[in-house]
C-alpha cells in the first residue's frame, strides 16, 4: 500500500504523526501511519470497523499504555515534543490531550465532582474560583442550564447525552489543548447527537478537536479534515470538502459512496 | 385455504408447527416442575431449620440471657452475657485486624497483579485458604499461638477467625473491582489521574458496595465458626475482657452446653443458637440490601 500521504494541511499542525506503527501482540494493526492534525480544527477519522481508527486516536494520549501487550513506534509531536518517547509524566501529556469515549462514562460522584475531580488532580483552587470553573465547563458543554439547579445529584442520574456532554464538559474542564473524541455519539439519540455535534463546532475556537466516526454524514457535517483509513493504513488525508467531493483515491470514493464498507 | 376446522379464538397454524410447539412446552413443564422441586426441596430443610431455632430458642431466652454469665451445671439461674461478649469482641476484633488486610490484598489482586506472576500465585493460594477447613486453622493458630504462649487467649481466638475473613475479603473485593468497568477507569486515566487515585476515587467508590458485602458475609460466617475457638479462645466461666485470657463465645458455649446432659444449659445452648441465627440473618439482610441499593 502507498504509505505517502502528501499533507494537504495549510494550517499549523498541532499534532505530527510520523511513521507510527502500531502493535496488539503480533497483530500489526497500524502500518506506517502520517499525518498531521492542524490546530484549532475538528479533525474526522473515517473507516470500516477494525481499521484502526480509534487506535490511532489512543495513540495520542497513551492510552495504549494501560495494556502490556499494546506497544507503539515512531513518533507523535506535539509542541515539538514527542509524545511516545516524553520523559514527562504520562499524567500530563493526558492533561494536555483529553479524551472523551463512546460510552458515557459519569465517575460515581455527583456533577460538580465529576467536573471539579480532574481540576483538583492539578489545581488548587478556592471555592470561588473552582465554582466558576465548574460553571464554565458546563455552559461550554452545553449543560449548565439542564444541570445547574442540581450539581449535587449523581452524575449517573442523566440522561445518556446529558452524561457525554458531562464528559466533555469534564474534559474541558482541566484545558486540555487537544480534545480526542472516540465515537462520542455511537450510543446517543439523533437529539443528543445534534447537541453534541454543535458543540463540536464551537470547541474548534479553542481546542484542536480529533473525533473518530463510523457515521460518515457526521464527519462530513462537523469536520474541517477527514482521515479514511482501511485495515491499519491511512488511505487518505485531506480537506473534508474535497474528501468527499472528489477523493483522490479510488478505495476512499468506494467508502464513502457506499459501495463498500 | 386449507380445510382443517379452526375453533374460535385461535389463530390457524401449520400441524407440524403446532406439534413441535407442543413438545417444547411439555418438556418446559417438566424442566420447570424439577427445578422447582429442587428449589423446594431446599427450601423446605432452610425453614424446618429456622422454625427449630425460632421454637426452641425463644423458649430459652430471657432478660437474663444477656445479663447472667454461664451458670454452672443444674444452677437455676443463669444466661450468656459473658459469651454473648465474648463473640461480639473476637468477630469485631477479627474483622477490623482482617478486612483491610483483605481488601489491600484485594486491590493488589484486581488493579496490579492481575496477570502478573505474582498475582496469579497468591490468587491461587487465597483460594486454596478460602477453602480450607476452619478446624486446620483453629490447629495452626493453636500450635504458632497458643502452645508458645503457653495459654488459651481470646487474640489467639482473634487470629484465627482473620485467617478466615481475609480470603473471603479479598476474593470479594477482587472480584468487586474487576466488575467495573473497564471503560471507567480509561476515563480517569484519560483525565490524567495517577493510578493510585483512580483505584481510591474511582474504581474502590464504584466497587464499595459490593466490598463491604463481602466483609459483611465474612463477618456472618465467622459469627457462627466454632472449631477455630476450640484451640484457641477455648472458652471461659465468667466475665472478662482481657484478650490475652481465655474467652467464651456463642458457638463454643452451644457446643459444650448442646452435649450435655443438663437441662438449664440445653435451654440456654438453644438460645445461643436462637441468638447466632438471627444475627447472622440480619447481616445477610444487610448485606443483600446494601448490594442492591447500590444497584
Amino acid at each position: 500500500m502507498d504509505t505517502k500521504v502528501e499533507f494537504p494541511v495549510t494550517d499549523v499542525a498541532k499534532l505530527s504523526v510520523r511513521d507510527l506503527n502500531f502493535y496488539y501482540g503480533a497483530f500489526h494493526a497500524l502500518k506506517h501511519i502520517n499525518l498531521d492534525i492542524p490546530e484549532k480544527k475538528v479533525t474526522a477519522f473515517i473507516g470500516p470497523s477494525g481499521c484502526g481508527k480509534s487506535t490511532l486516536l489512543r495513540t495520542f494520549n497513551r492510552m495504549f499504555e494501560l495494556y502490556p501487550e499494546q506497544r507503539a513506534e515512531g513518533s507523535i509531536t506535539i509542541d515539538g515534543e514527542n509524545i511516545l518517547k516524553s520523559r514527562q509524566d504520562v499524567s500530563l501529556i493526558r492533561a494536555k490531550i483529553g479524551m472523551v469515549f463512546q460510552k458515557p462514562t459519569p465517575f460515581p460522584m455527583s456533577i460538580y465532582d465529576n467536573i471539579a475531580f480532574g481540576v483538583r488532580l492539578f489545581e488548587t483552587l478556592p471555592r470561588v474560583e473552582m465554582d466558576e470553573r465548574v460553571e464554565w465547563a458546563l455552559k461550554k458543554a452545553a449543560l449548565w442550564n439542564e444541570v445547574k439547579d442540581k450539581l449535587n445529584q449523581s452524575g449517573s442520574g442523566l440522561s445518556g447525552g446529558q452524561q457525554q456532554r458531562l464528559c466533555i464538559a469534564r474534559g474541558i474542564a482541566i484545558k486540555p489543548e487537544v480534545l480526542l473524541l472516540d465515537e462520542p455519539c455511537s450510543a446517543l439519540d439523533p437529539i443528543s447527537t445534534g447537541k453534541i455535534e454543535e458543540l463540536i463546532h464551537e470547541l474548534k475556537d479553542d481546542y484542536t478537536v480529533v473525533i473518530v466516526t463510523h457515521n460518515m454524514q457526521q464527519a462530513a457535517r462537523c469536520s474541517d479534515y477527514t482521515a479514511y483509513m482501511y485495515l491499519g493504513d491511512l488511505i487518505e488525508f485531506g480537506p473534508t470538502s474535497e474528501l468527499f467531493m472528489k477523493p483522490k483515491k479510488k478505495d476512499t470514493e468506494d467508502y464513502i459512496t457506499g459501495r463498500f464498507g | 385455504m386449507s380445510a382443517t376446522p379452526s375453533t374460535a379464538g385461535f389463530i390457524r397454524m401449520d400441524e407440524a408447527r403446532l406439534s413441535k410447539h407442543r413438545r417444547r412446552k411439555a418438556v418446559n413443564g417438566v424442566a420447570l416442575t424439577l427445578s422447582m422441586g429442587a428449589m423446594a426441596f431446599g427450601i423446605f430443610w432452610l425453614f424446618w431449620i429456622l422454625f427449630e431455632t425460632i421454637g426452641l430458642g425463644i423458649g430459652g431466652l430471657a432478660l437474663s440471657t444477656f445479663t447472667e454469665m454461664t451458670p454452672p451445671p443444674m444452677a437455676d439461674s443463669g444466661g450468656l452475657a459473658n459469651a454473648i461478649f465474648g463473640s461480639l469482641v473476637m468477630v469485631g476484633l477479627a474483622t477490623f485486624v482482617g478486612a483491610p488486610i483483605g481488601v489491600l490484598a484485594g486491590i493488589y489482586l484486581g488493579e496490579y497483579g492481575q496477570k502478573s506472576w505474582l498475582g496469579g500465585t497468591v490468587r491461587f493460594i487465597n483460594d486454596i485458604l478460602l477453602s480450607a477447613p476452619s478446624i486446620v486453622i483453629g490447629l495452626f493458630i493453636y500450635t504458632v499461638v497458643v502452645a508458645q504462649f503457653k495459654s488459651f487467649s481470646a487474640i489467639a481466638g482473634i487470629l484465627a477467625l482473620a485467617l478466615i475473613v481475609i480470603p473471603v475479603v479479598i476474593r470479594t473485593t477482587e472480584n468487586m473491582l474487576t466488575l467495573v468497568p473497564h471503560s471507567l477507569r480509561e476515563a480517569a486515566y484519560a483525565l490524567g489521574t495517577p493510578k493510585w487515585r483512580v483505584i481510591m476515587t474511582i474504581t474502590l467508590k464504584s466497587a464499595r458496595a459490593g466490598v463491604i458485602t463481602g466483609i459483611l458475609l465474612a463477618l456472618a460466617r465467622i459469627a457462627g465458626e466454632t472449631a477455630p475457638l476450640l484451640f484457641t479462645a477455648l472458652s471461659n466461666q465468667f466475665w472478662t475482657s482481657s484478650l490475652t485470657e481465655p474467652m467464651a463465645s456463642l458457638p463454643v458455649t452451644i457446643f459444650k452446653f448442646a452435649m450435655s446432659p443438663y437441662e438449664n444449659w440445653q435451654k440456654l445452648a438453644w438460645a445461643g443458637v436462637f441468638l447466632i441465627t438471627v444475627g447472622v440473618l440480619a447481616l445477610n439482610i444487610l448485606a443483600r440490601v446494601l448490594f442492591r441499593h447500590k444497584n
